[in-house]
């Protein structure tokens, strides 16, 4: 490939040469507000929180793996499920997402040199570290680790019910990556609204940045919302103010409209951004280009605006909801997510599919993720949540949506390793990696849903050999062995490609979008030239001059130019790079 | 459209709709996928909804894996040098998949709501009503008469459980009672924080939640002993939070309900 070959040589990820001298090793480390660098610490963290959960996944898996077991103590018992829940949604899911991988890809595909606030990007990093590590130190009180579930309802979340200082611990910790959060949902839409490179206008962003957007714009909506209501509760705990409590003329129902206001959106918060990457993945490896590119963007629109009127189908049991209402709207949103499912089919249609790890993660999405799609239709409708809510059915359905996102992110991170390290994952490994997950994470939760409509409840301990779960059990528990050995495969791929590395160079996948047109890792400020941006797929056109599609009519000269921050003098210095091949070509012009 | 591609979907459509009616007319033998075909006549109004559910959810997801399969299968990569060509929409094509799952949740919509409403439907003069309260952690079901005075009480005997949950049918746990083929009527509430009182086979939970009251109906169609859970997740013993109920005949009923104490605490 010609497009950057008169780039200097080698270039150090993260190197300072035009700021001069400027820390390094573990002071660069902290001190960095380079978006990479802090999105590799993301992710990094995220991993870590994830491995510690799965932990936990597993001593429940052995728990109840037999009928009457004493492996845990009762007590022991719900501090796993809570944590495990606490740190797989509030540590792992969200932040590996918006925190990392969108941190390090956003500017990146739209040509910005970073976030548009650097430090404010840093301190969301401190905030969710040191927040994530307070949730942590639960476990090292004297009493416990929070043990209210990870929804914390009033008034088991009071101080008497729950005391101590390990649930309060968990409070302040969500408390600041609340705040976390909500600075990173400033940064990504301010950063996709005001430093796309000339060219990029909103209609040529690529899917995964288009989801951070709406993604932010929900964390806007939702995070406020979860972070006043823990304050709220703080306050009931320590001062006494009866928000939550009947006794003081307080109503507990009220915890669990904020919680799940929050709670909702926070869904798709968790889902959006993975929907983004499989849809760039299904994109690349197919070949072709998105299927129904507009339709999907306000697919994604109208979820997220429809995520924000369904939250009490999570209290459809309370007695005190609205029941036609919520379930319509929670209906309503099968329509947007369906019309993704023949984007994504239709992107492959009559394509050139090639199944290389990141492209079956991505296959691996779309038939799990069907399955908690269609039980959440099921548990849309008021009477048959009525039948299942709060059973392993519930347990079985979330759980098919959030092993489909890690697959998603899997996908993701055997996409981007590669630009984010300059070596590749191996890909026989990561294979194994794959197959495993897949059969693990069905053969895990598919009897779940059974065990939920045999009449198991969520978050017991423990349960009698005559009430007919143990079987069925016992598979789920053979099933979680497998995502167990899923993971530390995937480890050990990481560990070889740093004792070994296959260098990935510029473009392994032969990838469409503008982070695929600098070197592997970037270099400070990411770009040092920018192809010209005349479609949706920048870098596919600059390779593939005789496959692309260029919009005709509305291709403003230079499109959209950011305005103002360092990044537009960057950006207009880079892009002025003389040899446009496609300006030639381009009738409109 | 194409005339013969029309002809085809006829056919189809005349197929689809002829076994539906024939599975309509069995409608006794309604697959269960796994759940409780219900034990009172509730239960049995959300049983029917599941189960024509579930049958449309999976022929659903049946069509759209086999869409997957088949665009995974029969587009693999062949020949690494052709490219394919480079569409990207189709009106008509995006059009249906909008259109087709409005009307599919426009249906299923309308029998959601006619389910809640049979489900949740009170009597206006239930045969029996049961004040039922949900403490940590157990249950107390006070019998009540129209005039609202306790007739009878069945509650959990020791609030601090047994180390290991046995089967919630067994003795340690409370048992009430309910008549087959009336109507009584829960009254139901929480002494503390939220409970689940959750029957499985009656297909049917309800959260006692502090503060609030809820009321609903059973009007069982099986005799039979059936389990009971707390579903919501309440603290330290939640798991062990069991209970179970017996529906038998009216006139045995009746004679339990002459021997039970007005009061106190029996199981
Ligand atoms: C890695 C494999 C996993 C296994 C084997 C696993 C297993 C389980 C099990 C058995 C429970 C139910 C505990 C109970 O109700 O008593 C549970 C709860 C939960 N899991 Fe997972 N899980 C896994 C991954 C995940 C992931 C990836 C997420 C989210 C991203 C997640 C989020 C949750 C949540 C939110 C709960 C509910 C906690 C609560 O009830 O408070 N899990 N998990
Ligand atoms: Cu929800
Ligand atoms: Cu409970």
């Amino acid at each position: 490939m010609t497009l950057l070959a008169d780039r200097p040589a080698v270039v150090e990820e993260g190197s300072d040469h035009e700021h001069g001298a400027g820390p390094s090793g573990f002071l660069k480390w902290v001190t960095s507000t380079d978006h990479k660098v802090i999105g590799k610490n993301y992710t990094v963290t995220a991993v870590i929180f994830f491995l510690l959960a799965g932990a936990m996944a597993m001593l429940i898996r052995a728990q109840l793996a037999n009928p009457d077991s004493t492996l845990l103590s009762q007590h022991t018992y719900n501090e796993m499920f809570t944590m495990h829940g606490s740190l797989m949604i509030y540590l792992f899911v969200g932040p590996v997402a918006f925190g990392g991988l969108a941190n390090y890809i956003v500017p990146l595909q739209i040509g910005a040199p970073d976030m548009a606030f650097p430090r404010l990007n840093a301190l969301s990093y401190w905030l969710y570290l040191g927040g994530g590590s307070l949730m942590m130190l639960g476990f090292l009180t004297t009493g416990s680790a929070a043990d209210f579930g990870w929804v914390a309802y009033a008034p088991l979340s009071n101080s008497i019910n729950t005391p101590g200082a390990g649930p309060d611990l968990w409070i302040v910790a969500l408390i600041l990556t609340g705040f976390s959060a909500i600075f990173t949902g400033v940064n990504l839409v301010t950063t996709i609204y005001y430093l796309r490179a000339p060219g990029m206008t909103m209609f040529r962003m690529p899917i995964f940045t288009w989801n951070m957007l709406v993604t932010g714009i929900l964390i806007l909506i939702a995070f406020p919302v979860f972070t006043s209501a823990l304050v709220l509760l703080w306050c009931d705990r320590h001062l006494g103010a009866h928000i939550f409590e009947v006794s003081g003329g307080g109503v507990p129902v009220l915890w669990q409209d904020l919680f799940w206001f929050f709670g909702h959106p926070e869904v798709y918060i968790l889902a959006l951004p993975f929907f983004g990457i499989v849809t760039d993945v299904i994109a690349v490896f197919s070949r072709k280009p998105i299927f129904g590119y507009r339709g999907m963007v306000f697919a994604t629109m109208s979820i997220a605006a429809l995520s924000t009127s369904v939250w009490a189908h999570h209290m459809f049991t309370t007695g005190v909801v609205l029941l036609p209402f919520f379930s319509l709207m929670s209906y309503l949103i099968a329509v947007p997510t369906g019309i993704k499912f023949f984007n994504w089919i239709g992107t492959m249609w009559r394509g050139s599919v090639k199944f290389d790890t990141p492209m079956l993660f991505a296959i691996g999405f779309l038939v799990t993720f069907l399955l908690g799609g269609v039980s959440g239709i099921l548990l849309a409708s008021p009477p048959v949540d009525f039948a299942t809510h709060d059973t392993y059915f519930v347990v079985a359905h979330f759980h098919s949506v959030v092993m489909s996102l890690v697959m998603a992110a899997f996908a993701g991170f055997f996409f981007w390793y590669p630009k984010m390290t300059g070596r590749m994952l191996r890909e026989g490994l990561g294979k194994a990696t794959f197959w495993l997950m897949l059969v693990g994470a069905n053969v895990t939760f598919l009897p779940q849903y059974l065990l939920g409509l045999k009449g198991m409840p969520r978050r017991i301990a423990e349960y009698a050999a005559s009430d007919g779960f143990t079987t069925l059990n016992r598979i789920s528990s053979a099933g979680s062995v497998l995502l167990f050995l899923s993971v530390a495969i995937f480890l050990v791929n990481v560990v070889v490609s740093w004792w070994k590395p296959i260098p990935a160079g510029d473009n392994p996948w032969d990838a469409s979008s503008l982070e695929w047109a600098t070197s592997s890792p970037p270099p400070h400020h990411n770009f040092l030239k920018i192809p010209p941006i005349r479609s949706q797929r920048p870098v596919w056109d600059y390779n593939h001059p005789e496959d692309r599609i260029i919009e005709h009519a509305k291709a403003r000269p230079g499109g959209f130019v950011a305005s103002g921050g360092v990044g537009t003098v960057l950006l207009a210095d880079v892009n002025v790079d003389g040899e446009d091949t496609l300006e030639t070509r381009d009738p409109d012009r | 459209m194409g005339i013969p591609g029309g002809a085809k979907l006829r056919r189809v459509a005349r197929f689809l709709l002829f076994s539906t009616i024939a599975l309509a007319l069995g409608g006794c033998t309604l697959p269960t996928f796994g759940g409780f075909r219900g034990a009172t006549t509730q239960g049995q109004a959300e049983f029917k909804l599941w189960s024509w559910m579930t049958m449309a959810g999976l022929v659903v997801a049946a069509i759209v894996w086999g869409l997957i399969l088949w665009a995974v299968i029969a587009y693999r990569r062949r020949d690494p040098d052709k490219m394919p060509r480079q569409f990207h929409s189709n009106a008509f094509v995006e059009v249906i998949y909008t259109a087709v799952p409005l009307i599919i949740i426009g249906v299923i919509f309308f029998y959601t709501v006619k389910t809640e409403n049979t489900v949740d439907a009170l009597a206006p003069h239930p045969a029996v009503t049961v004040r039922v309260t949900g403490f940590q952690w157990g249950w107390s079901f006070s019998y009540r008469d129209p005039q609202g005075k306790q007739i009878a009480l069945v509650e959990t005997a020791q609030a601090r459980p047994p180390v290991l949950a046995g089967n919630p049918t067994s003795a340690e746990y409370p048992q009430f009672v309910l008549p087959l083929g009336e109507t009584t009527q829960i009254v139901l509430e929480s002494a503390d924080v939220v409970h689940g009182f959750y029957i499985p086979a009656f297909n049917f939970s309800r959260y006692a939640l502090p503060g609030v009251t809820n009321n609903f109906d059973f009007t069982p169609v099986h005799t039979g002993v059936f389990a009971g859970h707390c579903a919501q997740y309440c603290g330290l013993y939640h798991a062990e939070m069991l209970f179970s109920v017996r529906v038998v005949r009216p006139g045995a009923f009746q004679a339990w309900l002459s021997t039970q104490p007005a009061s106190g605490a029996a199981t």
